[in-house]
């Protein structure tokens, strides 16, 4: 039988995965099976604690806001757009929800049912491991974490650092387990003390059976069977079975298929062989966080710029394979930017050890721009400076000089590694922007007290430092010294304000993209000029008008600012997912076309990222009024 | 006796008209959240009840506050009298490579489907009345079901002081536009019953905020639109 409506719902879920892994008759085959659902903002569709929906759900239009409630404090996880999947987490793990998803406007949600799905998980590799790396993303929720404990620090690990082929699971050797006569009180008490959610029982050194965590509650808390029943009475048996060499996806599934959380290892894989470790779901997390630390660790130990440069290309891949399995924007944002800061880290170290001399005072180095405000994904320009202690007058050459031999090395070392030369030089080998705390502070008063038009400019690069290495003391006096300054002179920021809102909007009067005029770039569209740097610039600005410390990150930005003002909480929260969506694009395009992604060549866009670009762009609007009206841009205008 | 009274009575109509109105005689209370709602729409060639005919029926269930779309029904019609002026926008072509049904056939299926579940339309009125006339030509009776429609629904939900002409009837466009609907391959009957049902959906949001309508409620017309 025709059926237009499945036929219209598969015009939708194409387009996003993992549906977009399956073939079409299998797709439609679920499209047939669809629930819509309609929600009016404010109506949850599943809340914390809940017991788990026999369906997964995807967002069709509108948006979900996924939150957590913590010490009666609601604090926003994620937010799920359009193509957005969410609600799965507790399906693959068969537990409660950890999160409410309540519509955060008029939102139609289709809810995908967990039988129908799971069969095709089991034929197609892709969607395996795209559900693994989902769930996996969704560790960013640490009461997963939290609540399992540390299982598996007390136990050695096969260690594994092939990085990008299917790894191998990494079980827990030698488990902890009990005999069939054990009682329900002793094995509790031995899994509370161990930490452990799951015990093996053994006969013969064979697995006969498994209880976990679920089984204590299920069988003993509710009363059903005694504290002195024995393990037999209340294990689940068999337990299911796996050989040693089973590699992430495959021990996933065989968790999906069975039901539980918890796999024995045994010699020949199945229940009569020796046992010879567990596998946790909790372990499968684990070692799909391990890419990124085990990165960590190399480039910790690295000795040499062709070791880093290589770790660098490393993180490039990594970065490309988190955007294809669709890993939360912000999770990928602090890890790239958490190695990328090792790199420096590593480096600056390295060149301090080829000085002829320990450095003659304290110092710090600062990592400018998208750097400092941990953006930075695609290796574009290095932006830094370097702040030294204030020394005598008479000693102030001789140390300057010190440091810019050090920078200048540093700034070579970076180049070889992989980041481009600042063509503006603004880098810490520039003596302009290596120079005694006493300077720059004398440079930010500069700024502030006398802006003009190239002041402006700087202060968006030169505002958003971070401390990258060295003496945190001073990066901070400034900082101190900077918003002391900025509150004697609030012109300042009514400058920055209007230099906001005069750059051009991203959207013309008919709807239609502005392009760039003429030039190399004809027909281009600049997404960081037109769309980024509003959004940041706004952030910023407003962020200093509230003396916001140590929030030197967009999302962070207007996180801190939502919670501050109340009232304008929508706004900055659009603001923040319009900013991921944006930056989540220019990244995508880079790696796309290996540039930076900022210019965006229109017709290479389907029309369905057209249109999220478009959505994207509405708060900037909305925020550019706000700033009209805090700083009363009205009468300079 | 009263076997044969009964053979009697029902002497004339198929064994699947005489399930369908057995089913009507349960007097059980009915909740919303329980109750089946068949959202549905027909195309036909005309709006002529005796000349015109239906091309298509398609329909969709909602329940519990959602869609089923594993519960719908889509049945396209052998046509006799054809007219070629709607084809253009029906989209649905005499000879298209789609199984068809006889009227009887497909008049059949769409009894077995409904069932005694409510029925939801746009203007209601027209599509019951083309079913109806169907029937008749089967020698059935009209539909038993409850009706529903969206275009006095959607009047109710909206605040008194808003409705500027109470006679005024919103079309389906008018509908999804005032209610951010977006329309795609409208003029499709299962396409439409879609979108009736998403704008059902919302209407009902609006008139159920705080879920304390009762079945009963449904069926009010307090301004006799």
């Amino acid at each position: 039988m025709k059926n237009t409506i499945a036929e219209r719902i598969q015009d939708f879920l194409k387009n996003y995965p993992p549906f977009n892994l399956l073939n079409k008759e299998d797709l439609f085959s679920i499209c047939e099976q669809v629930q819509v659902i309609y929600l009016e903002k404010g109506k949850f569709i599943f809340t914390q604690t809940e017991a788990t929906h026999n369906m997964f759900y995807i967002t069709n239009k509108g948006a979900i806001k996924l939150t957590q409630i913590e010490n009666e404090k609601t604090n926003i996880m994620d937010m799920c757009d359009e193509g957005d999947i969410f609600g799965l987490r507790a399906l693959i793990l068969k537990q409660h929800y950890y999160m409410n998803a309540e519509a955060n406007e008029e939102t139609i949600v289709y809810g995908i049912p967990a039988d129908i799905f799971e069969p095709f998980v089991e034929k197609n590799k892709n969607i395996k491991n795209y559900l693994i790396t989902s769930f996996a993303s969704n560790v960013k929720d640490p009461s997963i974490v939290e609540e399992k404990g540390n299982t598996s620090s007390y136990i050695k690990k096969e260690s594994n650092n092939d990085l990008f082929n299917l790894q191998n699971a990494k079980y827990t050797k030698s488990p902890i387990t009990c005999d069939l006569t054990t009682t329900a009180k002793n094995i509790a008490t031995t899994m509370r003390d161990a930490k452990i959610g799951a015990m093996v029982v053994v006969e013969n050194k064979k697995p006969v059976g498994i209880i976990t965590n679920k089984d204590l509650r299920d069988k003993i808390a509710t009363g059903d069977f005694s504290l002195e029943c024995p393990a037999k009475k209340i294990m689940t048996s068999p337990a299911t079975t796996l050989p040693k060499h089973i590699t992430i996806p495959e021990a996933h599934v065989s968790m999906l298929k069975n039901d539980t959380s918890h796999i024995c290892i045994t010699k020949d894989g199945t229940p009569n062989s020796k046992l010879i470790g567990i596998l946790s779901i909790h372990d499968l997390v684990v070692s799909l966080g391990n890419n990124p630390s085990v990165l960590i660790k190399e480039t910790k130990r690295a000795k040499k710029s062709k070791q880093l440069r290589s770790i660098r290309k490393k993180i490039d891949l990594l970065l490309k394979q988190y955007l294809e399995q669709e890993l939360p924007f912000a999770h990928i944002l602090n890890i790239i930017s958490e190695l990328n800061s090792a790199i420096v880290t590593r480096s600056i170290e390295l060149c301090l050890k080829k000085m002829d001399t320990p450095p003659p005072v304290k110092f710090a180095w600062m990592a400018l721009g998208s750097q400092g405000r941990r953006e930075q994904l695609l290796l574009s320009d290095q932006d830094n400076a370097l702040i030294f202690e204030d020394v005598e007058e008479t000693k102030f050459e001789e140390t300057q000089s010190y440091f810019l031999t050090l920078s200048d090395k540093v700034v070579k070392y970076l180049n070889t590694i992989g980041f481009e030369y600042c063509p503006a030089d603004m880098m810490a080998s520039n003596p302009k922007w290596c120079t005694s705390l006493n300077n720059w502070k004398k440079q930010f008063d500069e700024w502030i007290f006398n802006p003009n038009s190239s002041g402006i400019l700087l202060s968006s690069i030169f505002f958003d430092y971070e401390y990258a290495y060295g003496e945190k003391k001073l990066t901070n006096e400034l900082t101190e010294h900077l918003l002391n300054s900025i509150n004697q002179n609030n012109r300042f920021l009514t400058l920055l304000a209007k230099d906001i809102i005069e750059k051009p909007s991203p959207i013309g009067f008919f709807r239609q993209f502005i392009v760039e005029q003429d030039g190399e770039h004809k027909d281009f569209f600049n997404i960081k000029i037109r769309a980024l740097m509003p959004l940041i610039d706004a952030a910023r600005v407003l962020c200093l008008s509230l003396n916001i410390k140590n929030a030197n990150n967009t999302l962070l930005r207007y996180r801190k600012l939502a919670e501050l003002e109340p009232q304008n909480e929508d706004l900055y929260q659009s603001c923040e997912r319009a900013f991921r969506t944006l930056l989540k694009f220019k990244t995508e395009q880079g790696i796309l076309h290996n540039t930076t992604g900022k210019l965006i060549e229109l017709e290479s866009l389907s029309k369905a990222e057209k249109l999220k670009l478009k959505r994207a762009f509405k708060p900037i609007k909305e925020i550019q009024e706000l700033l009209i009206h805090r700083f009363a841009l009205k009468q300079i205008l | 006796m009263s076997n044969l009274f009964s053979n009697l009575f029902n002497k004339d109509y198929p064994e699947y008209w005489n399930i369908y109105c057995a089913l009507f005689k349960s007097k059980k209370k009915q909740t919303i959240k329980e109750t089946r709602f068949v959202v549905f729409d027909t195309e036909t060639t005309g709006f002529d009840y005796k000349n015109d005919r239906m091309l298509c029926i398609g329909a969709t269930v909602v329940c519990d506050d959602r869609i089923m779309v594993n519960d719908g029904f889509e049945v396209y019609l052998k046509q006799d009298v054809f007219n070629p002026n709607t084809v253009r926008i029906h989209g649905i072509l005499k000879n298209e490579k789609l199984t068809t049904f006889e009227e009887s056939e497909a008049l059949l299926k769409f009894i077995e489907y409904i069932k005694n579940s409510v029925l939801v339309a746009h203007h209601a009125g027209f599509d019951i009345n083309m079913v109806n006339t169907a029937l008749k030509r089967h020698g059935l009776q009209k539909l038993k079901n409850k009706v529903l429609d969206t275009g006095i629904l959607f009047k109710r939900s909206k605040h008194i002081v808003n409705i500027i002409d109470p006679k005024k009837n919103y079309s389906l466009d008018e509908i999804c536009q005032e209610l951010k609907i977006s329309v795609k391959d409208r003029h499709t009957a299962a396409g439409d019953a879609f979108i009736t049902a998403i704008a059902f959906l919302k209407i009902m949001s609006k008139l159920n905020k705080d879920g304390n309508m009762s079945f009963k409620d449904l069926f009010i017309n307090p301004m006799n639109y």
